[in-house]
């Protein structure tokens, strides 16, 4: 394989077919923007949604005169006998009649008394299975416990609304990874059309498949990687200059955790690479059959 | 075939020379059901310079297509140089072309490139090296009368500058068969005439020509073999009329009718006489 030969060919028609190339680079760069702003967000979004998903929890009340071997036994009954447990935390009456007390001072002043009871938070391993964890806690109908509680309105909203946030970043980043491929792969289309009299010659005067084919991949590597490399400096500058002040304004926005930008940077700049190139590659065979 | 005894040159195309190309009962039939080629049997020996006429529809043109292997026939062989077409796969059509220096009425160039680009890319093609381009390219540049358009764009040039460019890119391997679909089709007369007496300076080197026309008064005036089609069959096949070996200017006089009076010193017949 002449490398040099292919790669002055490829150059050649970069240069000759100016308005084709530009279009092939503008395309791959408006796809790589968009996906590279699209990609940290729906990390971010569903970030968000798992965050709130952790706030599904099962409260189980104790007796008021439930003894320290009462708590004992079903913290081992949760711990032990009981599935879908993830995290158990337990918050005494003197506990949560501190924090309460803490919150709201006069109310619990003219109370005197306490009567909040022993606690323990369940969290569930999934947030999907808070209501088989809340059976199952009925189920172990300990002496001990007064009541299963879930804040049930709560809970079925935060599930089906997070569900349907997570689905719809799904969805949503499908349709643009399949709308990105295919306006690259039309762009070269068009420009490959457009010279489908050259590889018809080409081929007439004795070049094989992959003679005439090479230059064409190179090319596709070279304006692939052009339009990668403009969309990710725009993408730098977008970030330093927007989104790191707002970060560091404000700690809700580092929250999640989004993709780093240097491997989301080598992420996209190789699938721009490799669309162009395969896409010119590919698009091709259509010309080659004279 | 009539020989004629007085035949100057050991090339000139004989009944022992080898057959270059050998059709044998071709049938070519379109899907839809016309029927380009019915049932045509030929032989060209090396060294002829065959005319092929016949009007638009006559199933020249399939003809050169199949001898480019551009389509395949319907049925009946076709052997060219000994070999016969339906043994190249797909993959060694493009080594087989490297044996036919192709001209077409279209002339074909690569628009992108330069003339001296058009032309080393069939060298290019063949693997061949820097040095054999500067070498060769020039070489027949000069030979075409193309010395100073080497850096011209084909839509630079004129319809008969580019047809030279054409046989230039045709000749530049030194192919042992040249095929010429309509070659001067889009010229005017004069223009044509420098073309056929490129084409016939080529057969002189030994190099089978076979030119594709329907100039019918070009071809009569040349004394040449001629094979004329007609609804896709042979119904003509008049071997050399005892013809000997012009120079190319003699060559251009007779194209032009002898009772044309233009200046004779042409500058291709200049350089190769």
């Amino acid at each position: 394989m002449k490398v040099g030969f292919f790669l002055r060919e490829a150059l050649r028609s970069v240069s000759r077919n100016a308005v084709p190339s530009f279009a092939a680079i503008a395309s791959v760069l408006v796809t790589v923007l968009v996906l590279g702003v699209f990609i940290p967000i729906v990390q971010a979004t569903t970030g968000a949604a798992n965050e709130v998903r952790e706030r599904v929890i099962v409260d189980v009340y104790l007796g008021s005169k439930a003894k320290d071997s009462d708590v004992e036994r079903v913290r081992r009954t949760i711990a032990e006998d009981t599935p879908y447990v993830g995290k158990v935390e337990y918050v005494s009456k003197e506990e949560a009649y501190a924090a309460e007390k803490k919150r709201n001072p006069e109310a619990y002043e003219l109370l005197g008394s306490n009567p909040l009871p022993d606690t323990f938070r369940v969290t569930p391993d999934k947030p999907d299975h808070v209501e088989e964890l809340r059976a199952s806690l009925v189920g172990a109908s300990d002496p001990a416990i007064d009541e299963v509680k879930n804040r049930r309105e709560d809970t079925n909203k935060i599930l089906s609304a997070t569900r349907v946030v997570k689905m719809t970043a799904a969805v949503l980043s499908v349709l643009l990874i399949i709308a990105s491929v295919l306006l690259v792969a039309n762009t070269i289309r068009l420009s490959l059309f457009s010279r489908r009299r050259e590889v018809e010659v080409m081929r007439l005067v004795g070049a094989t498949n992959w003679f005439i084919r090479w230059p064409f991949v190179i090319e596709g590597v070279i304006l692939g990687f052009m339009g990668g490399v403009l969309a990710l400096l725009l993408l730098l500058v977008a970030k330093v200059a927007l989104v790191d002040p707002l970060a560091q304004d404000f700690a809700l926005i580092a929250a999640p955790d989004t993709i780093d930008f240097r491997l989301l940077a080598a992420m996209l700049l190789a699938a721009s690479v490799g669309v162009a190139a395969a896409g010119s590659g590919l698009s091709l065979r259509r010309f080659l059959r004279v | 075939m009539a020989l004629t005894a007085d035949r100057p040159r050991t090339h000139t195309p004989g009944a022992l020379a080898p057959p270059v190309i050998e059709l044998r009962n071709v049938v070519k039939k379109y899907e839809g059901g016309d029927i380009a080629l019915d049932g045509v049997s030929l032989n060209i020996r090396r060294g002829e310079f065959v005319f092929l006429v016949g009007h638009s529809g006559s199933g020249k043109s399939t003809l050169m297509k199949l001898l480019l292997k551009e389509v395949d026939p319907t049925s009946g062989s076709i052997r060219v140089a000994g070999r016969d077409l339906s043994d190249i796969t797909a993959k060694k059509v493009p080594y087989y072309r490297r044996n036919i220096g192709a001209v077409f009425q279209d002339f074909k160039l690569l628009p992108s490139r330069t003339v001296h680009d058009n032309v080393a890319y069939a060298l290019q093609v063949t693997g061949g090296s820097r040095k054999e381009v500067r070498e060769k390219v020039p070489d027949i540049l000069r030979m075409t009368g193309l010395s100073t358009k080497l850096h011209n764009y084909p839509d630079q040039l004129s319809g008969g500058e580019q047809q030279r460019v054409s046989v230039a890119r045709a000749f530049v391997n030194h192919p042992p068969l040249v095929l010429a679909d309509e070659p001067t089709g889009n010229l005017d007369p004069e223009t044509s005439i420098g073309i056929m007496q490129l084409l016939y300076r080529i057969n002189r080197t030994g190099t089978t020509v076979v030119v594709c026309t329907h100039d019918h008064h070009l071809v009569d005036r040349m004394r040449r073999r001629v094979v004329e089609l007609s609804k896709g069959k042979v119904i003509r096949d008049v071997a050399a009329g005892g013809y000997r070996e012009e120079s190319t200017q003699e060559f251009g006089a007779l194209m032009r009718g002898h009772n044309i009076d233009l200046p004779d010193d042409d500058e291709i017949g200049g350089l190769w006489r």
